[in-house]
This record gives C-alpha cells, structure tokens and sequence, in this order.
C-alpha cells in the first residue's frame, strides 16, 4: 500500500499487486521459540513459488499464518480479498461423508454457493471430481480410495472453494514416486487452467524445481528467506530430467550448508558454513 | 498429453483400489457364533458339574436342565411378558431422559470453559458412584414410586452418555478442525459440521456404557423398590427369594443376563457399522 512498504519487497513486481504478501513476518511461540524471523515473500498472481527449507524450518507455520490458522506475532500478511484454499500432508477428509458430501460441505460454505440447491451442489461436486480424474468415485467414502485418490479429493474440494490462492502443506509427501509425479501434472494442469497462485511448501528439492516458478529457500531455526531461486525452465517438467537435476543440485547444496551450519553450535554466524 | 495423463491415472486407481471380497452371511454368522455358543455349552457343563458335586443341595441350587424347563414355562406365561414390558418400558423411558440429560449437560460442558471446569470431574465422579447409594435419596425424594426408579436410572447413565460426548469433542482430528477451518466453518457450523459428527464414535461408546449403568441401575431399583400391583422383572427376582423359589430365580436372572447381552450387542452392532463406514476398522481387518 505505501511505498516504503514496496521498497523493502524483493522485486517481482509487475505492476499489480501480488496474491500474497508477507512483510517482516515473524511469528515466537510461547516466550522464546522462534519459529519464523522477519520473514518477508510474495506470491504474484498467477504464479507458482516453492517454499523449500530442511525440518525446523517454520514452513507449516508460514502456511498457516497465511491461511489464518494462526496469527503473526510481528508484520503483516496481506492477502487483500483473494479466497484461500489449503491442502495438508493428509487429504484431511471427513469420513462420515462421502467423496461427494466432501465436496458438496465446501460448495455450501463458499458463498457463491450458499443459495445453491443440494442437487446442483452434486452436479458441480461431480463436475470437480471430473477435474480430478475421479468421475464416478463421488459415492465412495474416502477410506475407500487409495492415498492418492483421496489427495486428489482434497484438491478438488479446495477447487470448490473457488479459491485465488492455493496454499499446500507437502501435499504429495506421503505418496509413492509414481503417483506423486502424476499429480505434479494434474496439479499444473489445474493451476494454469485456474490461473491459481499457489505457495507449496516441500522438503523436496526436485519437487520444488519441477512445479516451481520460483523457489524460495528457508533457513531453519529460526525461519528465515536465506536465498531466492527463479525457475525458468520450460513446462511441462520432468522430476527425473536433467534440466530439473541441476538447479536442483545448486538449490541441494546452499541447504546442506544451511544444515551444517547446525551441526557445530560454535559456528552460528550466518556465512559461517564453508 | 492430456488422454495421456488420464489414462496413467485411471490405471494406477485401478491398480491401487483393494478388491475386499464379502463373506457370505451364513459364514459370518458361524464364525461369531460358535465361540459364544461353546462358552454357553462350556458354562452350563461347570453348573452341572458344581450341582453334581453336593456343594448346595438341589433345592437351594438346582441344575440348568430344571432351570431351563422353569424359564421354558415362564416363556409361556402372560404374566412374564407383563412383567417384561414393565421392566423395559422404564428402562427405555430412563434411557431416553439419560440420553437427552447426558446429550444437554455433555454439549454445555465440553463447550464452555468454565463449565468444563467446575463440573468435569464432578460428572467423571457421578460415573464412579454406585447407583445404589441414591436410592434412599430417591425415596426420600419420590416415595417407593417409578419416579424414584427412573430418577436413580437417569443418574447412573446420564454421566457416561455425557462423558462420551466431551470426550468425542475433545479428541476431535485436529487436522479435521482446521480442515473445517480453511473450508471457512466457524463455531456453531465447525460444531455441526466437524465436530459433532467426529464425536459420534465416542458418543456411541458412551451410549453403550450408559445402557450398561441403566441397566445395573433399574435392577437394583426393582429389587429395593417394590410397587404394589406392578410385576416387574426385579419384583419377579424378589419373589422367587421370598417363596425359596430356587429355579425362578435362577431363570429370571438368566432373562435379566440375555436382555443385557442383546442391547450391548446391538450397541456394538451400531459401533461396527460406523467404524466400517468410517473405515475405522482396517487396523484390524
């Protein structure tokens, strides 16, 4: 909103205000633990950024200080009026409703959708799981479908939320390599169709060179931007390319040395670790 | 690329979609059966065994043949099936109050703060009191009247209904709730959307101990609160000892052990139905 403001924000501007914006955010637990220090990130509309960092890194954290979940102890997250919709490591759906119920509780709570009638909320839930791939899964229950099946209901149900942004918690973590790299695609394919911006946390390198446009990396303990990766490799990607296998290498490197900055206490200073 | 893509996935669904296969009714049936049908066998040979051995005489403990055969003729008595309705008539009745005593008290505590607080423990501890020791209150309060009955019946159950309920909130998924969350659900629709359905396996296991506190609870009262004119299972139990009614007794207390064992049975029904549907129940399976 002021300039002062613009001028502390790292570049990235094209004129329009981002979809998401954190400035200095920093986010203490109980009296000491510093999760997040002065954080500061922006998502453009539109775009795909990664957030990459080892454990301790503050990452869920961030996720949910944007979402809401939670409040920043200092700075200030602006999301302006963009609809937030958020994926976690579990699909998180509710067993006592089916696939469809699932999706129908969204499509009733989104305003849009609030007049709407139980019949056309179906239509559209069978409407998103088509997106999904799920077509005709709308009457099972989630502990029906397998891990990925049931990651790709909870994407569908932050779809009907309609949402602008997209925050994901290592959503694809506890899937297999084979499944993972299919959602990567469906997930790209989504996102540009959408035209979503999406921040998507992963401890996974190549996962955040495959699907980003920008990779941020976060120091761990406390939480900090340390350093800022563009992607510009052409799409679609392969995880196992050797397009993707560089960038990945230089982004695994810089995170050793933050690791290793870690192992010796004495050595604290930041630049410290060879 | 598209068609591609579609096709990896509908086949790695295929692929990752278990096929469980049914058993036939018959079969299931049988494999729940057998072992409480040969712990029923396996009961009665010990009975038969301690009768045989002289320990009490015939008349004080008679044999499962002869009890059986007195269960058998009261089976074809009006006066049992009057007795029963009674019996069960205030236990549903007390049941019902209990549940929507529990079902109040379990809300308002689970949801205000300082309610929790004060009346917590105190509900943790009515659960421990034995039902009996209200009774005098009870008589004191209502004479020897149903009222005095249903009143010790609501107490026994009520506190383990309302436990099951705080109990359900409290353990609720975090991850469901702020699931609930980012779908935009706040308070009362986070409650009747997320949390009360989370909350209903609990709550049914707090149903089902609940039966079993009415249960203990409305014998006890039929024992120690005998109305005249009104046949009920407990009078009958009364009776059968006042007349050295050896076999009745025996047979009434079999019928009180049956009722308890089918209404926790189809409690448990209930439970299984829902951890299935909830697909709680794959650990196991």
């Amino acid at each position: 909103m002021t300039a002062p403001i613009q001028e502390l924000r790292p570049g990235r501007t094209d004129g329009h205000e981002p979809a998401v914006r954190l400035d200095a955010v920093s986010k203490v637990y109980g009296r000491e633990l510093l999760a997040l220090d002065q954080v500061t990130l922006s998502v453009d509309q539109g775009e795909f950024v990664c957030l990459l960092g080892a454990s301790g890194c503050g990452k869920s954290t961030l996720l949910n200080l944007v979402a809401g979940l939670d409040r920043p102890t200092a700075g200030e997250i602006d999301t302006g009026d963009a609809r937030i919709a958020m994926m976690f490591q579990e699909p998180a759906l509710f067993p006592w409703l089916t696939v469809s119920g699932n999706i129908e509780l969204a499509l009733r709570v989104t305003s849009s959708g609030r007049n709407t009638t139980k019949k056309e909320r179906r239509a559209r839930a069978a409407e998103l799981l088509e997106v999904v791939h799920l077509g005709g899964f709308g009457d099972k229950r989630p502990h029906e479908l397998s891990g990925g099946m049931r990651q790709r209901v909870a994407l569908a149900r932050a779809l009907a939320q309609e949402a602008d942004v997209l925050l994901m918690d290592e959503p694809f973590g506890a899937l297999d390599a084979m499944t993972r790299d299919l959602l990567h695609d469906e997930l790209e394919r989504i996102w540009r169709e959408r035209e979503l911006s999406v921040l998507f946390v992963t401890h996974n390198v190549r996962e955040a060179v495959r699907l980003g446009d920008r990779v941020v990396l976060l120091s761990s303990r406390p939480g900090k931007v340390i350093e800022e990766f563009p992607v510009t490799l052409p799409r679609p990607r392969r995880t196992d390319s050797a397009e993707v296998a560089e960038p990945a290498s230089t982004i695994t490197d810089r995170l050793r040395q933050e690791v290793l900055r870690h192992a010796r206490p004495a050595a604290q200073g930041p630049g410290s670790g060879e | 690329m598209a068609t591609d893509l579609s096709q990896h996935i509908a086949g790695l669904d295929a692929l990752e979609l278990s096929n469980r296969e049914q058993q036939s009714l018959a079969s299931r049936v049988w494999a729940r059966s057998w072992p409480m049908l040969s712990a029923i066998l396996l009961v009665l040979a010990v009975w038969e065994l301690v009768v045989l051995s002289g320990w009490r005489p015939e008349y004080v403990l008679p044999g499962p043949v002869t009890v059986l055969e007195d269960l058998w003729n009261r089976l074809g008595e009006a006066e049992f099936y009057e007795a029963l309705g009674v019996t069960m008539r205030r236990a549903i009745t007390g049941f019902a109050i209990a549940v929507l005593v529990g079902l109040v008290v379990g809300a308002a505590v689970s949801r205000v703060r300082p309610l929790r607080a004060a009346l917590g423990s105190l509900i943790t501890g009515l659960q421990t009191m034995p039902s009996i020791a209200w009774f005098p209150l009870a008589i004191l309060f209502f004479k020897l009247s149903e009222s005095a009955i249903l009143f010790v019946v609501v107490l026994g159950a009520a506190p383990s209904i309302a436990n099951g309920l705080i109990a359900g909130v409290d353990y609720t998924p975090p991850i469901l709730l702020r699931a609930g969350h980012i779908l935009g659900l706040r308070r009362l629709a986070l409650y009747r959307h997320v949390i009360l359905p989370a909350s209903l396996p609990s709550f049914l296991s707090g149903l089902k101990q609940g039966w079993a506190f009415a249960w203990r609870s409305l014998m006890a009262g039929e024992l120690l609160v005998i109305i005249a004119h009104q046949a009920s299972i407990g009078e009958q139990l009364d009776n059968a000892r006042e007349l050295s009614d050896a076999p009745g007794l025996l047979a009434t207390m079999i019928v009180i052990l049956v009722i308890g064992i089918v209404v926790d049975m189809c409690f448990g029904a209930a439970d299984n139905a829902l951890r299935r549907r909830w697909g709680l129940d794959q650990r196991v399976g």
